[in-house]
């Protein structure tokens, strides 16, 4: 499903954070938001989750605009920079969370949801970790289960906040590989939010560059190194 | 033994620093408090029994759980719904709530409960009002509670909003991505994280409810075997120069606050694997 972001401007108290946005990720992409810090990435992709609320504009999930549906209501997989994992449940409990909490005519019979965390486990290469809790597992592995849990409910997008960021780099290329690798395999629709542009060439089929609220271009990594739009990103990617 | 770490000072000094706060300790808390349980069993147990069992004493006992039972859970859904709204949400107006919540610390607890007479006494604002239509609050049960609830309402938020400060809004974003109501996430995500904070404040809140002398003298009217609590029936009885009742019901009173310290330690013993598998 396609993501249409229209126009859309957020203001926190003083600043703006975005100043009139426009975005169209097409089906099964996979897009990097890439920018310092402060330059809105971050903001803009919560708002395309419904964690936070645009002052104006319209975000639209192929034709329907969700401007004001919260992130519950979105079908939505979100991974946080620090995994939020919930450290009082076990791995498995986590990862079956957005399951557990489903309205009992809409669950599925706990064989099914147990076959499902498996089943995750093994796409995130974490077989035999249910039984463990998020503070017994290294940093990766947390991500590692944090993306497994947002993936549970089969979203129409995932959202991830950078997911890398609080890995060293060894950790930081696995992971990057395995979604990438997942991201194939599942053909979702992607977006992540980075500053750090050789992992958004890397890893995404575009790559939207914000600068102060504005995108400076929306291309492909080769197109963008080729014919950079402003001096902005040509200093940015250098 | 480890290697000395640069923070540490020597030995003579560590030594004498433990052993002043001991001293200090011992003077301060275990004496007085031991002075208490000497007096309350001098005269032997059958007094004791005699004293803590004798009519007025058991309906001051029973007024003071009665009114712990009643404010503390008030005060519980206040202070777990001051502190959502505080520290994951934004709104404006919220260091108002701040310093209001603090508003019992800093008031004297006889101005508390002063406030109550002012408000429902015969000649308070509302005095004929509730007279007329025969509802009795001060120097009866309801006044009672009011003063409890008012000395007590800060000790849960007070205790809830640090924490849950500390420990952001990320896992209950992550709830609600996932599918969650706000009472899903409320029920499995945040009130998991915040179960030891909570039940911290719950023991304060509880210890004071149970205490609380100036606030609930005001508003009680002393009415022996009726509007006596624990507290102020101790001091009838040391009025009366009756020394050995004086002392038996207040080691009582010293016994159900030592219980829930108690209680607590006992808690976070069983659950020390899951505190510290939490980081905190």
């Amino acid at each position: 499903m396609s993501i249409r972001v229209e126009e859309v401007s957020k203001r926190f108290s003083t600043y703006p954070a975005l100043a009139g946005v426009s975005l169209e990720i097409v089906d099964g992409e996979f897009v990097a938001l890439l920018g310092p810090s402060g330059s809105g990435k971050t903001t803009l992709l919560r708002i395309i989750a419904g964690l936070d609320f645009p002052d104006s504009g319209v975000i639209r999930f192929g034709d329907r605009d969700v401007t004001d549906d919260p992130a519950a209501k979105r079908g939505i997989g979100f991974v946080f920079q620090h995994y939020a994992l919930f450290g009082h449940m076990s791995v498995a409990r986590n990862i079956a969370f957005g399951l557990d909490i489903l309205p009992r005519r809409a669950r599925p019979a706990r064989a099914e949801i147990e076959a499902r965390v498996d089943e995750l486990l093994k796409l995130v290469q974490l077989e035999g970790y249910g039984e463990r809790y998020p503070a017994q597992l290294s940093g990766g592995q947390r991500q590692r289960v944090a993306l497994a849990r947002a993936l549970a409910r089969n979203p129409r997008f995932l959202l991830l906040d950078e997911p890398f960021g609080a890995l060293d780099t060894k950790v930081r290329r696995e992971l990057r590989d395995a979604l990438r690798i997942i991201h194939d395999e599942i053909g979702l629709t992607s977006i992540f939010v980075t500053h750090d542009h050789e992992e958004a060439f890397a890893l995404a089929d575009r790559v939207a560059i914000l600068n102060a609220g504005r995108i400076e271009q929306f291309a492909a990594p080769a197109e963008i190194l080729e014919r950079p739009a402003s001096p902005f990103v040509t200093s940015f990617v250098a | 033994m480890s290697r000395r770490s640069p923070l540490q000072e020597s030995k003579a000094v560590k030594w004498l620093l433990i052993g002043v706060a001991f001293l200090y300790i011992a003077l301060i808390l275990l004496l007085p408090l031991g002075t208490v349980f000497y007096e309350a069993l001098r005269g032997g147990v059958a007094t004791w029994m005699e004293a803590v069992t004798e009519s007025n004493a058991r309906s001051a006992i029973t007024l003071t759980l009665l009114v712990a039972a009643i404010a503390v859970p008030l005060n519980v859904a206040f202070g777990l719904a001051a502190a959502w709204a505080i520290t994951k949400h934004d709104f404006r107006f919220k260091p108002l709530l701040l310093t209001l919540i603090d508003l019992p610390f800093s008031v004297s607890p006889v101005v508390s409960g002063l406030i109550y007479v002012l408000l429902f006494g015969a000649q308070g604002w509302f005095g004929s009002t509730l007279q007329d239509r025969g509802i009795e609050i001060i120097f009866a049960v309801p006044g009672i509670v009011l003063a409890t609830i008012f000395v007590t309402f800060p000790f849960v938020a007070r205790e809830l909003i640090p924490l849950m400060t500390e420990q952001g809004k990320s896992d209950e974003e992550a709830a609600l991505s996932l599918g969650a109501s706000g009472w899903q996430t409320f029920w499995h995500v945040t009130l998991p994280n915040i179960r030891w904070g909570l039940l911290y404040g719950v023991l304060l809140a509880n210890a004071r409810a149970m205490g609380e002398f100036g606030a609930v003298s005001v508003v009680s009217g002393h009415i022996r075997g009726e509007t006596n609590t624990m507290p102020l029936h101790i001091e009838v009885l040391y009025n009366e120069y009756n020394f050995a009742a004086a002392f038996a019901v207040a080691s009582l009173l010293a016994v159900l606050a030592l219980v829930t310290l108690v209680l607590k330690s006992i808690l976070e013993w069983r659950h020390r694997g899951a505190i510290a598998a939490r980081g905190h």
